[in-house]
């Protein structure tokens, strides 16, 4: 893509580059020609009474110096871009060296990437090198939504509880960040009914996991019908579609009736996007490994070294 | 209204002639000289020079004593360890430095650029180079007027080779401050430098080379911004080379037997000795120049002339401008010298001297970063506890391994909930993910907003309490 709109901006940029470098050069030669001078070796310009202009002449080396510069510059405005749009004839590039120092980093990278590669989560766990990678890719790329500790908050599951929306082995935490994940729950009222009975599904809901509830809990169970199609009867979830366990004390969307409520009246879509286009599949394997690790902290390195 | 115009009066002047305003540098061979102030530039250029090129040598503790590894971002000076967050040192080294230069400059001129500057000390040694091989000043100017010889080249051939040999010395000692200089020095042997140490080592060896070499008086001349700044730092009673045009007025030469006022001349015999020492080829009986870099050569060559014709010495002497004018003695241009000015100077000095030193004998062996989670700014735990998230970077500025407690305090029951003990290596630095927690009913109490929280880490081991260091944060009480 050209940086002008017009050709004729990339002529102009060139020609005003040439002609600085000619102006250069016109002063060096008047600056440098002879000049008459006074017996007392000044220019015999004399101003405000005694205010005289002495000769006090620059070597000549310094001169030759200026002359470079210019001769520099025509010799890199040759190589290198600089006039309007011409690329120079080592075709050099900003873009070009970016990605020479992507390439060679990822040369660099690649033989340790690979010793990873054929090696299991487990095993990647126990290796400091790797989890000393999989901490800063996680630092870099999860921590934003999950927490530097990687436990997560409101809206954003927490990691290390061994608590899974959609599975837990390292296939399948693989498979989470490399497609994304959308959990989808929709809006059920119409299915359960008045008020009353959300009210009483809700507690039921409570009642599940062993929370504070009241007896209007018993006549939520027939409601949960409508909610056992994902949930389960049992209430315990279905990680194939993302539904998460009701009998376990994790509220990833809010604890309590009212939040109940709310996402059954209003359901709710939450997102864990793909990263397949921003990390490679090594990367993600490493990540995976990582993850994975945090909630088998006594399967890896972090086990010894106090990391919380 | 009429402009006030400013006449210019063309050159009308039987004398006129035309010349270049760029002038071809004429060489200058600076003659031998010995004396006491000779003496002085020598004991400079063993002193700074042992210490440039001998530093990078010692060892300590297993290690290189003086390290600046760029890489790891850490600066190795004897015992300590230095982190890019310590910069301030460098920038209090260098106020310092600046402060001496203004110290020195008001006391006696340009004491800097004559005795310890390194273009001063490496020309000194170049030029030694060259003395020994092709002679002094008469010598050196008959061998460059003459035609090319074997003897020509050998000796010429013979100063460039020790020259280069001293500039290429001089580029590895430099880079041996960044790069470990015995891993270096095998490195070298076997021709196999790393592209970047070569560079520098090349680079470095070729401006000395060049510098002392060939540049010489132009560097002081037309390349160093301190020389022009310098002037602006004197005054009347600062102490400079000068020449007493009172007493050596009116000069001539003489036979060593007669008495100058009877032949009504002044002490100057006019023998010129001190325009052929002069490394910037100048004449300081035409009063002080700003091509002066004040090494007093022209003193101890003077001083020299004075003893042979029997008359006292110090036609040539550092004096003040006033000292000179009201014929003052040594003694009343010195305590002039001790001027509000000097002592400013000197007490600003001795101030920042010892808040600098107080500063590194009392830091502290390790540092603390604290930087909070931006994603999620709080979150509630079980029984309602409110959680905030920080990463702690510890940086261990010891080189044994250490341990450390994390503490937080500033607010009623605030306790950190994650492993509080940490190890970190040697001069490492570690990131730790720490999470601090908040009861329900305090944080009702507090209300919505960020609260201010202190981090206290403590490193453990060794007897009684550790050094401890206090970062400020904040906890957030969501709404």
């Amino acid at each position: 893509m050209s940086d002008f709109l017009h050709g004729g901006w990339s002529i102009y940029i060139g020609a005003v580059t040439l002609l600085g470098l000619l102006a250069c050069l016109v002063l060096l030669f008047i600056a440098s020609r002879r000049q008459v001078m006074a017996a007392d070796n000044s220019t015999g310009h004399v101003w405000d009474e005694d205010l005289r202009e002495l000769n006090n002449p620059l070597p000549r080396w310094w001169m030759v110096l200026f002359v470079l510069t210019v001769l520099f510059s025509l010799a890199y405005l040759v190589l290198y871009p600089g006039l309007g749009s011409a690329r120079g004839s080592f075709g050099w590039s900003s873009v070009g060296q970016y990605e020479a120092e992507q390439h060679e980093a990822q040369a660099q990278m690649a033989p340790i990437y690979a010793g990873f590669a054929g090696q299991p989560a487990e095993a990647l766990a126990r290796n400091p090198q790797a989890m000393a990678i999989g901490e800063r890719l996680f630092i870099n790329n999860c921590a934003t939504c999950h927490g530097s500790d990687a436990r997560g908050s409101k809206g954003f599951p927490n990691l290390t509880d061994n608590d899974w929306l959609h599975g837990g082995t390292p296939e399948k935490i693989e498979e989470t960040i490399t497609e994304g994940r959308q959990g989808t729950m929709p809006p059920m009222a119409a299915a359960v009914g008045g008020p009353v009975e959300i009210h009483e599904l809700a507690q039921y809901v409570l009642s599940l996991s062993g929370s504070p509830h009241d007896p209007t809990a018993q006549f939520g169970k027939p409601r949960f019908l409508a909610c056992a199609g994902c949930h389960g009867m049992d209430g315990k979830g279905n990680q194939a579609v993302g539904a998460p366990n009701l009998t376990d004390k994790v509220w990833l969307h809010g604890w309590g009736e009212e939040a109940i409520t709310a996402m059954v009246v209003n359901g709710k879509v939450n997102v864990m996007p793909a990263q397949k286009e921003r990390l490679a599949p090594a990367q993600i394997h490493v990540l995976a490994a990582y993850v994975w690790g945090l909630s088998h902290p006594s399967a890896g390195p972090a086990a010894q070294s106090g990391t919380p | 209204m009429t402009r006030p115009v400013i006449p210019i009066v063309p050159v009308a002047d039987a004398a006129a002639r035309t010349v270049s305003l760029y002038a071809s540098e004429q060489k200058i061979y600076p003659r031998a000289v010995h004396g006491r102030f000779a003496f002085w530039r020598w004991a400079l250029v063993w002193a700074t020079q042992l210490v440039f090129y001998g530093l990078p040598w010692l060892e300590w503790n297993g290690r290189q004593a003086l390290l600046f590894d760029l890489e790891a971002r850490r600066f190795y000076i004897f015992g300590l360890v230095l982190y890019p967050q310590d910069f301030i040192y460098l920038t209090v080294l260098l106020v310092l430095s600046a402060g001496a230069l203004f110290l020195f400059t008001a006391v006696a001129g340009r004491l800097w650029c004559g005795f310890a500057c390194p273009q001063t000390v490496y020309t000194e040694i170049f030029l030694w180079v060259e003395r020994h091989l092709e002679g002094d000043r008469a010598a050196r100017m008959k061998l460059d007027a003459a035609p090319w010889s074997a003897n020509k080249l050998l000796r010429k051939g013979g100063k460039q080779a020790a020259w280069i040999g001293i500039g290429l010395w001089t580029g590895f000692s430099f880079v041996g401050y960044f790069t470990p200089i015995r891993t270096l020095a095998a490195e070298a042997l076997a021709l196999n430098l790393g592209a970047w140490e070569g560079f520098w080592t090349l680079f470095y060896g070729f401006a000395t080379y060049g510098n002392a070499g060939w540049m010489r008086e132009q560097v002081c001349k037309y390349m160093c911004p301190y020389a022009r700044f310098q002037s602006a730092m004197f005054d009347r009673d600062t102490l400079v080379i000068s020449y007493d045009p009172q007493r050596g007025e009116p000069r001539g030469s003489r036979p060593r037997s007669a008495d100058p006022k009877a032949l009504g001349k002044g002490d100057c015999i006019d023998c010129t000795l001190c325009v052929q020492v002069c490394p910037t080829g100048i004449d300081i009986r035409r009063g002080l120049q700003y091509e002066c870099i004040g090494c007093a050569a022209c003193i101890d060559v003077c001083n020299g002339v004075m003893d042979k014709m029997d008359y006292p010495r110090g036609l040539i002497r550092y004096a003040t401008q006033n000292g000179m004018d009201g014929r003052w003695t040594q003694g009343q241009m010195w305590r002039r010298v001790l001027r509000p000015r000097v002592l400013i100077y000197g007490a600003g000095m001795l101030a920042i001297s010892v808040a600098f030193t107080a500063s590194l004998v009392l830091r502290s062996p390790f540092k603390v970063d604290v930087v909070r989670d931006r994603g999620t700014l709080a979150r509630l735990v079980d029984d309602g506890r409110i959680e905030n998230v920080y990463r702690l970077q510890l940086m261990n500025a010891s080189e044994a391994p250490q341990r450390y407690r994390i503490g937080v305090s500033g607010l009623p029951q605030v306790a950190v909930a994650s492993t509080a003990e940490v190890a970190v290596g040697p001069a490492e630095a570690r990131w730790v993910a720490v999470r601090v927690q908040l009861p329900p009913q305090v944080a009702r109490t507090l209300g919505a907003g960020a609260h201010a929280i202190g981090f206290e880490v403590q490193q453990l081991g060794g007897d009684g309490p550790g050094p401890a260091v206090l970062e400020k944060s904040t906890f957030v009480v969501p709404r």
